[in-house]
Parts: C-alpha cells; structure tokens; sequence
C-alpha cells in the first residue's frame, strides 16, 4: 500500500470518526442524565439534513445555518416535552419504546413529507472546496470535522465542569429527585440536555452530509445505531468515551475496508458492541457501579 | 394538556382510517376484479416502488374495465407496500391473498419479489414482476412472471459493452444481502472475465444497507486504477458513490444497471452524472410501438399532475407493461380465478411500451435487447441498442 492510499484512508477514517463523534455525544449526554437511550437522536440528525435542504433553497447560508440551528434544537426539545416528559415517573423501558416510537414517527413522516427520493444536500461555500495535495485529494470539510469535533468537546467539557447549568446537570445524573429537593429545576436542565444534543446533531449533520451529499428518510438509521455503539464502546454517560469510542469506529471501520474486508466492516462495529457489553458493560471510560447498601 | 394530545391522536387515527379506506372502497357496481399491486413505497426502493406504481395506477386510468364473459369488470388496484423489506414483504404478500386479489402486480426490487414467491404460489395467485431481474424470482415457482429482461442478460450487455469501449480491467461493487445487487454484480464479474481474460475484475467491494459513506471503498479501487467500475446500487446509494468517487479523482467511467435510470440520480449527483453508463429497458425518444408513442405523451402529463418530474423513469413504462399483460390474460382466461389467468399468462402476447411481450417456459418475458444510455449535459442520451444471443 502506498502512502497516498495510507493518508487518503486516514483522513477518511478520521473524518468519519469525527462525526460519529459529534452523534455518539448526543446519545451519552441523554443517558447521563435521564438513563435513556434516545432512539430518535439519529432522526433528528436526518431532519436537520432536510431542514437545511429547504433553508438553503430560499436563504443565503449564514441566514440558514442559524436558523436550522434553532430549528433543530426546537425539534429536540420538542421531542422530549411531548415523548418523554409525560413518562418520566414510568417505568424505563416505557420511555425507551417511546422512544423507538418517535424514531419511526420521523422517519416515517419524512417519508410522507419529503418522499423516499434522496435529496442532494446544498453544497455550502467553503465546506465542500476540493483540496488536492500530491495525490491526496479531500474536500476541506473532511479536514476540518475532527478539528471541530475536539474543539467542540473541549467546549462542552468546560461547560460541564465550569458553569452553573454544567454543575446542575452532573447533579441530576447523579441522583435527580434528591436535585430537585436541592432546588434543582430538573426539567430545564433535561431540556438543556436535549437541546445541546440536538445542536451536536446539527453540527453532525452539517458535517457528515456536507461530506456524503444526499439526504433520505433512512440517512438516520445507520449512523444513529453506530453512533449509539460508540457511545457504549467509549463508556455511556461520559463525554470523552464518546468521543474516542466515535473514532475507533470510523478508523476500525476504515482500516477493514482498506484492508480488503468491506463486507465485514458493520460486523465489526456490532462485534464490537457485543465484547464490549460482555467484558466492559461499562465502557473504556465509564465509571465502575459498586452498589450502595 | 395530555387531554388535548390524545384526542387529537385520536382525531389523527381516525383520519387516517378514513385516508386507507379512501383508495379502496370506491367501486359500488357488483362486478369488481381485484389486481394486487406489491410494491415498496417506503424504505429503501421507496422511490423507484413510488414510480412503478404510478405507472400502474395510469395503466388503470387508461384501462379501468375487463370483459369477463361478455360481463364488464371493474378493475380494482389494491395496493400494499412492503416497504423494500423481505420480511415485511411476506406480511405484505400474505395481506394480499387474504384480500382476494386475483392477480398480483410487482414487486420493484428483487429480493422482496423473491422473499413473497412462495406466498403467492401457495395462495394460487400468479403475480407479475414489472422490473424485478434477479434470475431466482420467476425460477422454480410457477406462479411468478415478469415483464422485463433478466440480470445474466444485462451483466452480460454490460461487460460486452465496457469490453467494446476499450476497458480491461474493472472493479465492481455490490450491495451486501441485496440480491439484485450483489445477483447482477456477480454475472457482470462472469461475463467481464469470460470476455477480458481471469483476472480482468480487479477488485469486487460491498457496502451495507443505508450506507451512505463509500470513500474507504472508492480509495482501495483508486489504488488498483480500473478502467471502469460497475456499481448497480438503488437510487439512493448511485449518487453518492457516484460523487464521491469523483471527489476522491477517480476518473474512469462508473457503470450501473436499469435502477439508475431515474431523474433523481441526475438531480443528486449533479455534474458528478455526466458520462456514467447505464442499461435499461426503455427510451422515451425511439418509442417502440404505437402503445408507447400515446403512453409517453399521456403518461408525462400524468407524472407532472403527481408532482414528479417529466421525464419517464423505465419503471413506470414497465409497471404499465405488467398491466396491459395481467389485463389481457384476465381477458383471456375469461375468469377472476387466480389459475385460470395463470393458464392464461403462459400464452398470452402483448404488444406494450417496452416491446412484445410473451413467456417463456419459465415465466420470462422474452427479451433480448437492451438500451445503453449515458447521462450528456444534464440528461439521459441514448447511446445504443445491444442484444446477445
């Protein structure tokens, strides 16, 4: 293998990782704090796929991109008032198939909506500029996304660990009816969860579909369910497991490609998922459970 | 407020009872025939199902009545979607047969074609594919017909067609447990080493179902620098391997199979489409017959009117062959029993859109030409027309 191949497959698989990455957040932040998978995450990545779609047909970029923003953080917190907030005193498995319900509502409703064509993603200024260097070629978004991942998650961090809403929602993860005895408003703080998830899932999709130009009903499914592994392989509930566990998926997925072993890449991802749940259910870097007496 | 939620779900279900029964329960006269149409509108090949079946609800407009024994029989479409799924497909299929359809049209896509066979055997409902090419769906079960040419056929018009233009060497990828994919792949990889020497495919890649990133893919056969690469992937994957092939500067000609006909790939993949090859059943500027000269003037009024745009994908000029064939057999068998007209389709010739249709032994519709075309400024352009023998 020349070198050119090695560096092309290394930015690929960097890159992918990058916006697994920005996805798998969203889903460790959810389960941090409400021990929720939020099935529907991958979903909302898909429809700020198509809100920027029609953003773009009838407004200049830096118009768009706030307001798809807005919009999709608006879809999120929208998602957890109406499917998960009337359930937060059942059972947990009840607000997980509700959450599975949401999934299949959205896409189902792009599919009413939108048709099950694919859409071309509009090519956003800049992004999408072909960079070649020797042999190499890449667009600039495949360069940037794992710069701005790292970036983005040092960002979270800090404000996790340095501002008020940061301190409130480590409160609720830890115990949220004691929190809420605190003075805690637990619901903002769930809605600020989701809200920040769904910006994440924004920027993902910004990302990952400025990258790979096509928008469908199902462009949520596979990404969203890898992603989800990530965020289990890297520890659920921590931020920089998700992080990591979103980069070993896009280079271990790339490296077997590169290798010669296409059919076997999404093998390797649920294999993955299945060892680790067998030797490390809590991840590279979750935090071991030792039970209270 | 959880009050107000749930008597407008409520409301919402209701609506959409009264929406399903719409399509239905229209005809009030007592002769009524059942024509299934099992085709995917959600899922994957929800597209491409959506255009086979506007293509057989126009053959329904155009052609609304049968003359059973001198009776006059309403035909009534009754539609399912089985969602590009195998198992949904059964459920589907079964759904069918419990309607009482006589007859079933479909499916686009040929692993659910594949997957509902043995249902409609069972059931003694003969059904005809419209563009399903998979050698395995008609193989074996009496009851499945179809309308269109086969995959051995158009691997092998494909590979005779690279080999012409000066291609020795070629890389294919296929979709993973998607056996109109990976079926056509592998005959393309047959022909292509029978005609160019063992050796000649250099690389045989595959992809996932929803997968949408292939540049790990693109990058190892860049490496192995083919002069041609044959994709038969659905609508939705074309585009992106497509562009991404081209961003990654591959330059060689990217083939594909009948699926790729279809505006979209064009509308997605942009000026990416420009000089990709393809095969196909139909070309809406040489109408073969006096059928398909009304049917291309009628059936592009019909597509705006339905929001899509005019240009007539295969699979709607296919959808409306597999009509006229399953109208004429109910004509022929003078019954509404499902194996009277499967008796009936054994023999029954048709002069439709894509040419004469009649089966053989099988249950294939003899064909044996093909059209190449290629996409030149925007647009479909017929190249040429190639057959085997």
């Amino acid at each position: 293998m020349s070198s050119t191949i090695l560096l092309q497959h290394t930015l690929t698989g960097i890159s992918l990782g990058g916006a697994y990455a920005l996805i798998a957040i969203g889903y460790t932040m959810v389960y941090g704090i409400l021990r929720l998978i939020n099935f529907a995450h991958g979903d909302i990545f898909m429809m700020a796929g198509y809100f920027m779609i029609f953003a773009m047909a009838s407004m200049p970029w830096f118009i768009a991109i706030p307001l798809v923003m807005i919009l999709t953080v608006m879809l999120g917190i929208a998602v957890e008032q109406v499917a998960y907030k009337p359930l937060r005193s059942a059972p947990r498995m009840s607000i997980m198939i509700s959450a599975i319900g949401v999934s299949y509502l959205l896409q189902n409703l792009a599919t009413y909506l939108f048709t099950a064509l694919p859409r071309g993603y509009p090519e956003i200024p800049y992004l999408k500029k072909i960079l070649h260097i020797g042999d190499v070629s890449a667009s600039l978004v495949t360069i940037i996304t794992p710069f701005l991942t790292v970036a983005l998650t040092f960002l979270l961090i800090a404000l996790i660990n340095h501002t008020k809403l940061g301190m409130a929602m480590r409160a609720v993860s830890r115990d949220y009816e004691t929190s809420q005895l605190m003075g805690i408003k637990i619901n903002r703080v769930i809605s600020a969860t989701f809200a920040i998830g769904s910006l994440l899932a924004f920027i993902g999709s910004l990302l990952y579909f400025t990258d790979r130009m096509t928008v469908f009903p199902f462009s949520g499914t596979l990404p969203g369910l890898k992603c989800f592994v990530a965020a289990v392989l890297g520890g659920i509930g921590s931020i920089p497991g998700a992080v990591v566990g979103g980069f070993i998926l896009g280079i271990g997925e790339t490296v077997l490609v590169a290798m010669g072993y296409s059919t076997f890449s999404d093998a390797f991802t649920f294999a993955i998922l299945i060892v680790m749940l067998l030797f490390r259910p809590t991840g590279l870097f979750g935090e071991k459970v030792t039970d209270k007496v | 407020m959880r009050k107000i939620i749930a008597s407008l779900l409520v409301v919402l279900l209701l609506l959409a009872s009264l929406a399903g029964c719409g399509g239905g329960g229209g005809a009030t006269t007592e002769n009524i025939i059942k024509v299934g149409v099992f085709e995917p509108v959600t899922g994957e090949n929800g597209g491409g199902g959506f255009q086979e079946v506007l293509g057989i609800r126009y053959a329904n407009t155009i052609y609304p009545t049968v003359e059973i024994d001198g009776e006059t029989y309403t035909i009534q479409l009754v539609e399912v979607d089985n969602k590009s799924d195998k198992t949904e497909a059964v459920t589907a299929a079964q759904r069918l047969i419990s309607e009482g359809v006589s007859v079933v049209i479909g499916s686009y896509g040929s692993g659910v074609s594949i997957a509902a066979g043995d249902i409609f055997a069972e059931g003694k409902v003969p059904a005809v594919g419209a563009s399903c090419t998979n050698p395995q769906v008609t193989a074996g079960n009496d009851y499945y017909f179809r309308v269109c040419f086969l995959d051995p056929f158009q691997g092998t018009v494909m590979a005779n067609y690279a080999i012409q233009n000066g291609a020795k060497t070629a890389a294919v990828i296929t979709q993973l447990g998607d056996d109109y994919s990976s079926g056509l792949g592998a005959f393309f990889v047959q022909a292509f080493n029978r005609l160019g020497g063992e050796g000649s495919v250099v690389s045989e890649q595959q992809f996932q179902t929803n997968q949408t990133d292939f540049k790990a893919i693109l990058t190892n056969i860049k490496a192995l620098n083919p002069d041609v690469i044959f994709a038969p992937s659905s609508i939705t994957t074309a585009p992106l391997i497509i562009k991404q092939a081209r961003e990654l500067g591959l330059t060689c000609p990217i083939m594909g199979g009948d699926t790729w006909e279809n505006a979209t790939i064009i509308e997605n993949a942009g000026a990416d489409a420009e000089g990709i090859v393809l095969s196909t059943f139909f070309d809406e500027e040489e109408p073969a017959t006096d059928e398909a000269a009304s049917f291309i003037a009628g059936f592009k009024e019909y597509l705006v009117q339905n929001g899509q745009e005019d240009i007539i994908p295969a699979v709607s000029a296919l959808g409306y062959d597999a009509y006229l064939t399953v109208l004429e057999a109910i004509r022929q068998a003078g019954s509404t029993e499902g194996t009277a007209i499967r008796d009936a389709l054994v023999g029954v010739e048709v002069v439709g859109v894509t040419g004469a249709i009649s089966f053989d032994e099988i249950g294939d519709a003899d064909k044996d030409m093909a059209f190449i075309k290629t996409v030149e400024n925007g647009k479909f352009k017929f190249l040429m027309t190639v057959s085997v023998e």
